[in-house]
This record gives C-alpha cells, sequence and structure tokens, in this order.
C-alpha cells in the first residue's frame, strides 16, 4: 500500500481579478520505504501540493490519502524539513529538536531522550547547547533534518531542503542524507529543481510541468543501493540527466 | 567597559554645567526663591529628607502599581485581539484612534468619577502604561516569521501552539520597547494624577513647595522624579538584556 497517495489534484488562487490554476489535476504515489522526487520548474506548485498534503489547504477537486486517511483529518501527518532550516533562533539546537517532538505527541521527558540520543547519532552532540544562528547554513539543515528523521510519522516531506546552499556543501549534504536515509528507508517526498540531485537520491523521478502543474512524466531510477558520488561518472547517469534535461526543457518553451 | 566609557562624557558634561550655574548664583546673588544653587538645593533637600522620602514612597508605590497593572492589561489586551481576529479588526483601529486623547486631561474627569481615593490616580497611570505596551506588543504578535509559522503548522502544531511556542517569544523585543516607553511615562503621569487630587506624592511636595517660594525643594522634587524615572528604566532595560540572551551580538552596537 501506498503511503502517500494523490489522484486528480487540482487548486486555484484568486489572483488579481483572475483565478491562477496551480495545481491541473496531479497524480503521484509514494510507496512503502521509497524516495520520490518532485522535479519541476520553479513555479511549478510544488510547495503548493506540499501545503495541500500537510492539510494547510484544502484542495478544489482530487484526494490526498495519507498511510489511507484523507489529508487534513489529522494535524501534522507528515515530518516536513522545508528549504529554511526554520529553527526558532530564541531555542538551542536540542530546543529545537524537542519542541518539534512535543508537537507530535511526545512527552517532555521522551522528548529529550530522542533528541539527545539523535544528535549523538549523527555525531552533532556539541551543538546541542548552540543557538541556530551561530551554525552554518549546511549545519541549520543537517539539525533540520534530524528534527524530521526523529519525527515518528512514516511519510518524510523535504521541500528543496539544499536549495538555499552552495555547490559544495549541496553536494556534501546529499552524500550525508543518502548514508542516513539508506539506514532506515522512510518513505520520501523530495522536492528539487535540480536534476542531477534527483538522481542521486531517489528511486523515482515525477516530473511536472509549469502551473497548471500536472505530471508530465515519470522515470524509475535504478541505480544500486548504497550510492556514492561515483554515480556521476556512469554513462547511465549523463544519459538519464539528458533525457530530464530535455523533459524540462521542452516545459519550457511551451510556456 | 565600552558602556562604562560612554558614560563618563555626559557626567563630566553634567558636572561642568552645575559648577557654572553655583558660580553664576554666587556671582550675581541671585535670589534663592528665583534660582537656588545647587549646593542650597541639596542642603535643603537633606533638611526635609525625611518629608521627602515619605512623598518619594508614595509617588513610587503609584507608579510601580500603575505600571504593573497597566502593562499586565496591555499585554493581555494584546494577546486577546491577537487570538481573535474578528474582535481586532474593531478594536485595533479605536485603540490607535485613542492614542491622540491627551491621557492627562482625563485625570479632572476620572476624579469627578471615582472621587479622590487612589482608583483615579492608578488609573491614570495605568492607562498611560497600556497603550505602548499594547500596541507594541500587537506589532510585535503579528510579525512572526512566515516561514517558521508555516513550518509549525506543516508538523501540526495548533494555534495555541504556534501563540505559545512561536509568537510570543518572537514578540519579546516589541514588549520591552513598549515596557520601556511606558516606563519613561510612568513617573511623570504619577506626578501629574498627583496634582489631580492627593495629599501625598513628589507631585504634591513639587506643588506645595512652589506656593511656598521653596524653589529649592521644588528642584530636589525635579531631581527625584528623573532619578525615579530612570531608575525604573535601568530596571527594564537590566530584565530585557538578560531576557534577550540569546540573541546574536550586533556588531558595534551602542
Amino acid at each position: 500500500m501506498s503511503v502517500l497517495e494523490i489522484t486528480g489534484l487540482r487548486k486555484s488562487f484568486p489572483q488579481g481579478s483572475g483565478v491562477i490554476e496551480v495545481l491541473g489535476g496531479v497524480n503521484l504515489s509514494v510507496g512503502q520505504g521509497e524516495f520520490v522526487s518532485l522535479l519541476g520548474p520553479s513555479g511549478s506548485g510544488k510547495s503548493t501540493l506540499l501545503g495541500l498534503v500537510g492539510g494547510l489547504e484544502q484542495p478544489d477537486a482530487g484526494e490526498i490519502r495519507i498511510g489511507g486517511e484523507p489529508a487534513g483529518s489529522k494535524p501534522g501527518p507528515a515530518a516536513y524539513m522545508p528549504q529554511q532550516a526554520a529553527l526558532l533562533p530564541w531555542r538551542t539546537v536540542q530546543g529545537n529538536i524537542e519542541l518539534a517532538l512535543r508537537i507530535s505527541g511526545r512527552s517532555k521527558p521522551e522528548a529529550r531522550e530522542l533528541a539527545v540520543e539523535g544528535l549523538q547519532r549523527l555525531g552533532l552532540e556539541r551543538y546541542a547547547r548552540a543557538y541556530p544562528h551561530v551554525l552554518s547554513g549546511g549545519m541549520q539543515q543537517r539539525i533540520s533534518f534530524l528534527r524530521a528523521l526523529l519525527s515518528p510519522q512514516p511519510l518524510m516531506l523535504l521541500d528543496e531542503p539544499f536549495g538555499a546552499l552552495d555547490a559544495l556543501t549541496r553536494q556534501e549534504m546529499q552524500q550525508w542524507l543518502l548514508s542516513l536515509w539508506e539506514q532506515d528507508r522512510r518513505s520520501v517526498l523530495f522536492v528539487t529543481h535540480s536534476i542531477e540531485e534527483a538522481l542521486m537520491l531517489s528511486d523515482r523521478i515525477v516530473v511536472l510541468s509549469a502551473s497548471p502543474a500536472v505530471v508530465v512524466r515519470e522515470l524509475q531510477v535504478t541505480f544500486p543501493r548504497p550510492r556514492s558520488e561515483k554515480l556521476w561518472s556512469e554513462p547511465r547517469f549523463g544519459e538519464l540527466k539528458a533525457e530530464l534535461y530535455a523533459a524540462l526543457r521542452s516545459l519550457e518553451k511551451s510556456v | 567597559m565600552a558602556s562604562m566609557r560612554a558614560v563618563w562624557p555626559p557626567l563630566l558634561v553634567l558636572a561642568l554645567l552645575l559648577l557654572i550655574w553655583e558660580a553664576a548664583v554666587r556671582l550675581w546673588n541671585v535670589e534663592p526663591w528665583l534660582l537656588p544653587a545647587p549646593s542650597r538645593i541639596m542642603l535643603d533637600a537633606w533638611e526635609a529628607r525625611e518629608r521627602l522620602a515619605g512623598h518619594t514612597l508614595a509617588t513610587l508605590r503609584l507608579t510601580l502599581l500603575g505600571f504593573a497593572g497597566g502593562t499586565a492589561a496591555g499585554f493581555a489586551l494584546a494577546a486577546l485581539l491577537h487570538l481573535l481576529p474578528v474582535l481586532r479588526s474593531g478594536v485595533y483601529p479605536l485603540l490607535l484612534l485613542s492614542q491622540n486623547v491627551p491621557l492627562i486631561a482625563l485625570g479632572p474627569l476620572l476624579v469627578v468619577m471615582l472621587g479622590f481615593g487612589l482608583l483615579p490616580k492608578l488609573l491614570l497611570v495605568m492607562l498611560v502604561c497600556f497603550f505602548p505596551v499594547c500596541i507594541a506588543m500587537l506589532g510585535g504578535l503579528g510579525g512572526s516569521d512566515p516561514a517558521l509559522d508555516r513550518y509549525l503548522r506543516m508538523i501540526g502544531a495548533g494555534r495555541w501552539r504556534r501563540f505559545v511556542s512561536l509568537e510570543l517569544p518572537g514578540s519579546v523585543t516589541h514588549l520591552f520597547s513598549g515596557l520601556k516607553l511606558a516606563a519613561s511615562y510612568s513617573v511623570t503621569s504619577a506626578v501629574v494624577a498627583e496634582w489631580i487630587g492627593s495629599d501625598k506624592g513628589i507631585g504634591i511636595f513639587i506643588l506645595l513647595s512652589s506656593k511656598g517660594f521653596k524653589t529649592s525643594l521644588v528642584f530636589a522634587g525635579v531631581v527625584i522624579v528623573v532619578l525615579l524615572s530612570l531608575l525604573l528604566f535601568a530596571a527594564v532595560s537590566g530584565t530585557e538584556r538578560l531576557a534577550l540572551r540569546w540573541r546574536p551580538r550586533k556588531e558595534g552596537a551602542a
């Protein structure tokens, strides 16, 4: 059974005197333990889609089911990692993680224990008492990822988590995330506009068109795991990259 | 250390001004009821120290009660209006308008309605302290980072949780800027409230001294009002520094 099942999803927003259709009937699913990337041009409604999955807004048409239950039926249906680390500046690293765990229903002592354990497991315990502003962008995203990883929901939504990082840090973070994810294989919906990132991380890539967004292409990525940067030099990697690039280019031309 | 260095120049200028004042009064033999020398003011104040202390305590009590009550009410109303947007849309414009009412002018009205007891004076000080805190808090509560708000909603944080964990801590800076304004106004408003109807307090002391041409004691009263204001302001600033220790140090902050 799919952890996330989206069928015929439509959403429009009023803009000026008219209405702008952002999602034009999107179908998408994420299976148990599957890493799915959502690839699309900027402004293709990827964040809107995540907002609908998180239950922040209601779709105009279509259905979202998370673990079989309709979205919006309970708050916080998925673990979430946004583009900006979204760490509360007045809470320490550990305090931020504890808050997220408290919101997901853990008791105070449980949240503390899990946060301490998690920080230790990832070798980040020396940052436990630091405030977010003293951390680098990459380190803030590590904390943000750990926070999502420790949340109990089976589905993780990652919204361009490395979009604001420089190229080198970004590659480092991809490898780091890959190594962690391959340990316990949560179901992931990963939003990105980087083709290489999607290829490196995913089991399957779903390409969205510009708005109104529909799924224009789906691609299985069958590289064996665990994966490493060596993938970059494989001919198949280059082929898929060219294929996806062409798909995205044709979208831009049709706009 | 930087703050200590910043304190010395104004203190030096102040001492110099006092010296010129003292010298001028002695040189031209100015009548003490017109302009007493600083030394005379200190001597007279020392002689009247017991009366002065009593009046100071009364004013301090009125100020602190009014400050605490007014700022608490301002805080509570801001929170209420923030959590109930329907109420906010109706009340907030009136709140802004009401800032144009000269509160001091309400004094006599309050006395008519509430008599000569502590209540009308307390109410006046409370009103003065209420507005800056309420307005500043409303600004702070409504100004939280949308990215943080979206994150918290995505992971399932309810309204109350976002209020307590995001909006309240995010408005602490605003709260303190409101509190500092309230602190600066509160002593002055207490003194004016005492003029309207009271038998003790620095306000009354100043009024009586001036009627009796004891100008040196008027000065002494003014100095005490200034000192009380500074003290309250310093207490608020000190608390702020404790509350905001998480904040990144600003480069070259004065």
